[in-house]
């Protein structure tokens, strides 16, 4: 679960004050909003990334408000990947369990148990350079969901894909999340792909967040 | 046209070295006693002060291209005056920071008296080789933070920031992430650090002299034979450091390529 109680965020001379909502655990939050409206940063607070102002962020039966974001076990996928430029694919995979101190045996195991879910196990010998669009999110996917979260927040993954890669690269995020039993938050300016993925759709208007019921979901649609 | 002007200058060197000089005269220049410890001691204070240039350049770099604070516009800014600065003033105001700081009134004595009462009377700063080595990193330093302050920025912080979320911290995401994509930065800057360092002459002349077998660095050789009239051992000298220049940045350039091609693919 995800639960933002009147949080507020400063960044420079933009500010967001009062923001409220919850994703239900397992489910699939969406944050829509247009570009500049703040969307990255309430996600930024939520990773422990950006200091707040106000208010508490509670993940599952934690309140991780204060916590730094290496101790808050949310997995992170930023827009366009970004990749660490010097590490192969495995390396990859493997730099979330070696952080957390995971055994030799027990992070081979789960490299190439990610690597086949993804479908990159072919890559897992090559570096970032030259990777597709596809390719680099997968492997972003994967570093992310290495050490097994709880939590997953997805800063616009989609956004930089061919309408063909996009497509299956939202079914598999979807299947991963849902078979893995993962709360996820993704931020997207996109209401196809909002609609396609999301359980509970959130829209931030002029520093406001409020949830989309199903009616207006179909009027948007 | 640039081009054609350096060009031109080392042609006019190698011409006039070519036209006055034989190679007997060469390798008797190489073989003089005085110019051997002039390049030995080049080599070793150029090091020395590249690699402490490094050490104080990438944490400084980082600082100026994560944070924001009261008074960075300033830091920055002062950070480049050994750049603008006329290489004497630099070794001027060396000479007075440690010879005459702190004031009499406090009575502490100058930070060469301090030195030497630590460490004995044959320690000191001013006119021995720390000298030489401090003048030349105050100036190849400030190369180097810029240097690195661009290479950090050129470095998405989100790559640091994704290695938090998966458990690191501060500085083990700076040191498992953001060092080994710097590393063509940190090269540059230890190379631009170095050749400038073996540039200076300003700063070696007034803070650590130019005295024989002590403090002779290739710059102040040059000096010593224009001072005696030595036209010609000047000019080889001269050549002598374009060569050496060459060889660091052309070895340094290979070496870049294949840790890039290492790295990347």
């Amino acid at each position: 679960m995800i639960a933002v109680q009147d949080l507020g965020v400063r960044a420079g001379d933009f500010r967001l004050d009062g923001i409220s909502f919850e994703i239900p655990a397992g489910g699939y939050g969406v944050l829509m909003g247009r570009t500049g409206c703040g969307k990255t940063t309430i996600l930024e607070a939520i990773c422990g990334l950006k200091q707040v102002t106000a208010g508490t962020i509670r993940l599952g039966d934690r309140e991780v408000t204060d916590l730094p974001a290496s101790l808050r076990g949310i997995g992170f996928v930023p827009q366009d990947g970004t990749l660490f430029t010097t590490m192969t694919v495995r390396q990859h995979l493997a730099f979330g369990p070696k952080v957390q101190g995971w055994s030799k045996g027990d992070i081979d195991r789960r490299v190439d148990e990610l690597a086949g879910e993804l479908g990159i196990s072919h890559l897992l010998k090559r570096k970032p350079y030259g990777l597709s669009g596809g390719e680099r999110q997968r492997v972003s996917l994967g570093r992310a969901l290495a050490v097994k979260p709880k939590v997953i927040c997805l800063d616009e993954p989609l956004s930089a894909l061919d309408e063909n890669t996009h497509a299956e690269m939202t079914a598999l995020i979807r299947r991963l999340v849902t078979e893995n039993g993962i709360t996820a938050l993704h931020i997207t300016h996109s209401r196809t792909e909002a609609e396609a993925i999301a359980d509970r759709i959130f829209l931030l208007e002029e520093g406001k967040l409020r949830a989309l019921d199903s009616s207006e979901k179909e009027k948007k649609a | 046209m640039y081009l054609l002007l350096i060009l031109g200058m080392l042609l006019a060197d190698v011409y006039y070295a070519g036209t006055h000089v034989s190679g007997r005269e060469f390798i008797d220049l190489l073989n003089n006693e005085n110019i051997r410890y002039s390049i030995w001691l080049t080599l070793i204070s150029c090091t020395i002060s590249a690699l402490l240039s490094i050490v104080v350049a990438v944490p400084s770099g980082y600082l100026l291209s994560r944070y924001g604070f009261r008074g960075k516009t300033l830091v920055d800014a002062v950070l480049d005056i050994p750049i603008v600065l006329p290489p004497l003033v630099v070794g001027l105001s060396l000479l007075i920071l440690f010879n005459k700081m702190p004031p009499e009134s406090w009575g502490l004595g100058s930070f060469e008296d301090m030195i030497q009462r630590v460490f004995g009377e044959k320690a000191g700063v001013t006119y021995k080789i720390p000298a030489v080595i401090l003048a030349q990193f105050s100036v190849s330093c400030a190369f180097a933070v810029r240097t690195m302050r661009n290479t950090f920025d050129q470095i998405s912080p989100r790559t640091e920031q994704v290695a938090r979320t998966l458990g690191c911290s501060h500085a083990r995401a700076f040191f498992s992430v953001v060092v080994p994509e710097s590393w063509r930065g940190i090269s540059t800057a230890g190379t631009l650090a170095w050749t400038r360092a073996m540039g200076e002459f300003g700063p070696i002349l007034v803070f650590a002299s130019t005295i024989r077998g002590r403090t002779e660095v290739l710059s102040s050789t040059v000096f010593l034979e224009i001072s005696i009239g030595n036209l010609e051992g000047a000019v080889m000298v001269s050549l002598l450091m374009v060569t050496l220049a060459l060889v660091v940045l052309v070895a340094v350039r290979v070496w870049d390529k294949n840790q890039q091609h290492r790295i990347l693919i």
